[in-house]
């Protein structure tokens, strides 16, 4: 009988072993893939358990996000609330259970949880883990003015659009406002409150500064008037004649909207051109340099690549041609009308993102070098150590330097006596352009203005949208952007 | 007892505490229950060792009284009036306020009867002639039943289990463990095709997770299946792969969401295991399972050591049933074999089992007595 005991001892044993084996491939070998899936909740509150970040405004006083600490059985969990409500939310976006995360609380979730790879930041959160103290994250001070940020939206108050303003000589973005917005502290438990809005478009999760395609107009003239000029093809000393049309497919396309003075100018400067933004000479330089010149101007100023900048990819759109809904880019000549893209309007649909025109703003001020967008100043340690700071960051160089200076000049014109001298700042040079595009169907218009002061060297560059007006660039959009700029300056 | 085996009662103590210790850590009103459960397991443990202090081999007498109750324990959760259904499976007794699972109790017994069975027809048994195959049928048909009639598998599987592994070490005939494997899957796979709770836990050992919707029975609606039936599974095995190599440590792993509620239903009976192993880590873990290993190695030691063959086959009995029953539990756990509820043996909250387990060892502890005592003489 005994060998029969010894076997099903060793059969028993080996049933014991089998356990150890199952438990050693869920615990080591499965275990990333476990951690992975979606309905995990215990990664879910494990996120919860880290002290994350702070994020401060550019002042480093301003508190945009801080943490409320919770006990969830017998664990001390952390909450997001967001002091400064829905002046930073399309930046800093939020961090909930329910609706996961967005904005650089999405893209630095890293830093902000203290699981970025950074030396010191690992051998930390590895000590804290060990000890078995809380993990806290890094906080984040950003390069946005809040007093700046509140005016921007306090403009854009009861109106739909976007105000970006950057450092033109850094790439540090000054201030992003979006309106309709949300309130982030109503995300985790109020969501249909968070989306409700009373502005006139909806949609106030959606971030119009970097997400929103909007039809340039006339503002898209400096685009143009940059392959012009940066190409040899016409000088500020080029003249033209106007006829108050232009002929498109053997149509004529008149001069409207976004033009001041009168309706035929008859014999004109490139400035003037500019100054008085005359449809028809822009239309005709089009024709003169064609669509891929242009095209190719557009891709210099970073149209057709989704812009650089913190937040989430998802959070940014690409500006340029589209059709049917996707960026599209012409094989042929004759795939766009180059006439009407030249001023702003082209057919297949040209959009632009504020944040791209204020980049188009920004390098000209910058002699014709373009910097990368940055929100975040630095990354600091709960020790108050530095871990990463802001350093500005070349993209490219659109344009030669004399094309700049020329540009400028034109700009400045457009500004002291064209179409947008509501922007004008006593005592400070600024340069800037006005846009209005028609918005199909209706009476109302999309209206621009992109700008950067002072002139000689710009300490801002601005670019405002605002959709559904009454009035045009000039009359709308112009005096927001004055604002901010002399905010700014001051 | 001075000649017991000195390993079995501090094991049993030492995975008591781990299991009182973790149950408090997830509900200490259930710990403050089970504190009172073990004060009855080990009067019960105590008398039991007091009334057969001078030879428990007197119980081989009451061989077929024992058989009989076992049976008729086994059966009473079918009956209509006391008979209780908890999660899908048939095994509580209701009784007024007190609810029991006699099917703890009725696994001692049956090891009884069968060890005190088999000592007597061993010979017979071996020879294999057709009338002698008898009483395997009916055990067969027996634990059929059981498992048809309270919708068990893990139930059945030990039962079986535990039948053959005590055959074997009687007859030495490795054909009857074959064969009667053979017919446990038969009778499962039967089962299988007529009971949609057996066929959904299969479904569930198979496909736990799905990436597109299936039907959920439960919402009537359609979800994920990880979502829905293998919920609970699901669930465990992201606890115990949050354990990792070193664990959370007690008292910090995560078993509810953020907003409070119970991840895992059941972590405190069923799934106690993968509470542990997310608190204690694979290491923690690993030394759980070697302790219980220690305790089949000294169980089987005994079986060894006794020198009559009823001792012989109860103690293996005993050990063998407390090696499956771990298996079966941990394995469903760790989706080694289809999950089935059952207790993990000592750890679990859960007073019948708490009481079946004192019970257990009081018969090894008896048995290596006198083994060690008949050594020494």
């Amino acid at each position: 009988m005994n060998r029969q005991v010894s076997h099903i001892g060793v059969a028993s044993l080996v049933l014991l072993a089998a356990l150890i084996v199952g438990t050693t491939y869920w615990q080591t070998w499965a275990n990333a893939g476990l951690a992975d899936r979606q309905d995990n909740a215990i990664r879910t509150v494990a996120q919860f358990t880290i002290k994350r970040g702070k994020i401060y405004a550019a002042d480093g006083k301003t508190l945009l996000a801080r943490n409320v600490a919770k006990q969830v059985d017998g664990q001390t969990l952390y909450f997001r609330r967001y002091p400064a409500g829905p002046l930073f939310a399309d930046i800093v976006g939020y961090s909930t259970q329910s609706h996961n995360r967005t904005g650089l609380e999405e893209s630095y979730n890293d830093y902000l949880t203290g699981s970025n790879a950074n030396l010191d930041t690992v051998f930390r959160s590895a000590l804290d883990k060990l000890r078995g103290t809380t993990i806290s994250g890094n906080d984040l001070v950003l390069t946005v003015r809040p007093g700046v940020q509140a005016l921007a939206l306090r403009a854009l108050r009861g109106k739909c659009g976007a105000v970006v303003a950057l450092e033109p000589s850094t790439g540090r973005v000054l201030a992003m406002a979006t309106n309709p917005t949300y309130n982030p502290n109503l995300v985790e438990h109020h969501f249909a409150q968070a989306t409700k809005t009373n502005a006139p478009c909806g949609a106030p999760l959606f971030n119009r500064a970097t997400q929103g395609l909007f039809v340039p107009g006339s503002s898209f003239k400096v685009v143009t008037a940059s392959a012009a000029l940066d190409t040899g093809r016409f000088t500020p000393q080029s003249t033209f004649e106007d006829p108050g049309y232009c002929l498109e497919y053997g149509k004529q396309v008149h001069n409207f909207a976004d033009q001041s003075g009168p309706e035929v100018f008859g014999t004109v400067s490139f400035p003037t051109a500019l100054e008085h933004s005359i449809n028809a000479v822009f239309c005709n330089i089009g024709k003169s340099i064609g669509a891929f010149t242009i095209l190719d101007y557009m891709k210099r100023y970073g149209f057709y690549s989704v812009p650089p900048l913190e937040t989430p990819l998802n959070e940014r759109q690409a500006s340029g041609l589209y059709k049917k809904g996707k960026l599209f880019y012409p094989k042929k000549a004759y795939q766009v009308d180059v006439g009407r893209l030249a001023f702003g309007q082209a057919v297949p649909d040209l959009f632009a993102t504020p944040l791209q025109m204020a980049m188009v703003a920004g390098a000209i001020g910058n002699h014709g070098a373009m910097m990368r967008p940055q929100l975040i100043e630095r990354v600091v340690s709960p020790g108050g150590k530095t871990i990463t700071h802001l350093r500005p960051d070349r993209l490219g160089r659109p344009i030669k330097q004399r094309t700049a200076a020329e540009l400028t000049s034109m700009m400045e014109l457009v500004v002291s006596g064209g179409t947008g001298t509501a922007a004008q700042i006593s005592g400070i040079r600024v340069a800037g352009k006005t846009g209005t595009a028609e918005q199909a169907g209706t009476r109302l218009n999309t209206t621009w203005f992109i700008a950067f002061a002072p002139a000689d060297a710009p300490r801002v560059a601005v670019a405002v949208v605002l959709e559904k007006q009454a009035g045009s660039g000039g009359s709308v959009a112009a005096p927001i952007a004055k604002q901010v700029m002399e905010a700014l300056l001051r | 007892m001075p000649f017991a085996d000195p390993y079995l009662l501090p094991i049993a103590g030492l995975l008591t505490a781990i299991g009182l210790t973790e149950i408090y850590r997830l509900n200490p009103d259930d710990a403050f229950r089970q504190g009172i459960w073990i004060v009855v397991g080990v009067a019960f443990f105590a008398l039991a060792l007091f009334v057969l202090r001078h030879d428990y081999r007197r119980l081989e007498t009451y061989k077929y009284l024992f058989g009989l109750t076992a049976i008729a324990l086994l059966l009473l959760p079918i009956l209509p009036l006391v008979g209780k259904t908890v999660n899908g499976a048939r095994l509580w007794v209701q009784v007024s306020s007190l609810r029991f699972q006699p099917g703890e109790l009725a696994k001692i017994m049956l090891i009884v009867f069968l060890a005190g069975y088999m000592r007597e027809k061993r010979e017979v048994l071996a020879q294999g002639r057709l009338k002698d195959w008898g009483p395997l049928l009916v055990i067969w048909a027996l634990a059929m039943l059981v498992l048809l009639e309270t919708r068990d598998l893990g139930g059945g599987l030990l039962y079986f289990g535990i039948f053959l592994a005590m055959l074997y070490v009687a007859t030495a005939r490795v054909a009857y463990v074959a064969v009667g494997l053979g017919l446990f899957l038969v009778g499962a796979v039967g089962v299988w095709r007529i009971t949609p709770h057996v066929r959904e836990r299969v479904t569930i050992w198979i496909h736990p997770w799905t990436e597109h919707k299936v039907y959920c029975p439960t919402s009537q609606h359609f979800d994920l299946r990880q979502n829905c039936q293998s919920f609970q599974l699901v669930k465990s095995l992201y606890s115990i792969g949050n354990g990792e190599y070193a664990g959370t440590g007690l008292g910090k792993g995560t078993f509810e969401s953020v907003d409070g509620t119970q991840l895992i239903p059941g972590i405190n009976t069923d799934f106690i295991y993968s509470a542990l192993a997310q608190e204690l880590g694979l290491i923690g873990a690993a030394a759980l399972l070697l302790v219980y290993m220690i305790f089949v190695l000294r169980g089987m030691r005994i079986s060894l050591l006794a020198q009559d063959g009823f001792s012989k086959l109860a103690a293996a009995g005993l050990t063998f049933g407390f090696a499956l029953q771990t298996f079966i539990i941990v394995g469903g756990i760790l989706r080694i074999i289809p999950l089935t509820g059952i207790t993990l043996p000592f750890v679990s909250y859960g007073g019948s089992s708490v009481v079946a387990n004192f019970l257990l060892l009081a018969g090894l502890l008896l048995v290596s007595n006198r083994a060690n005592r008949e050594m020494l003489r």
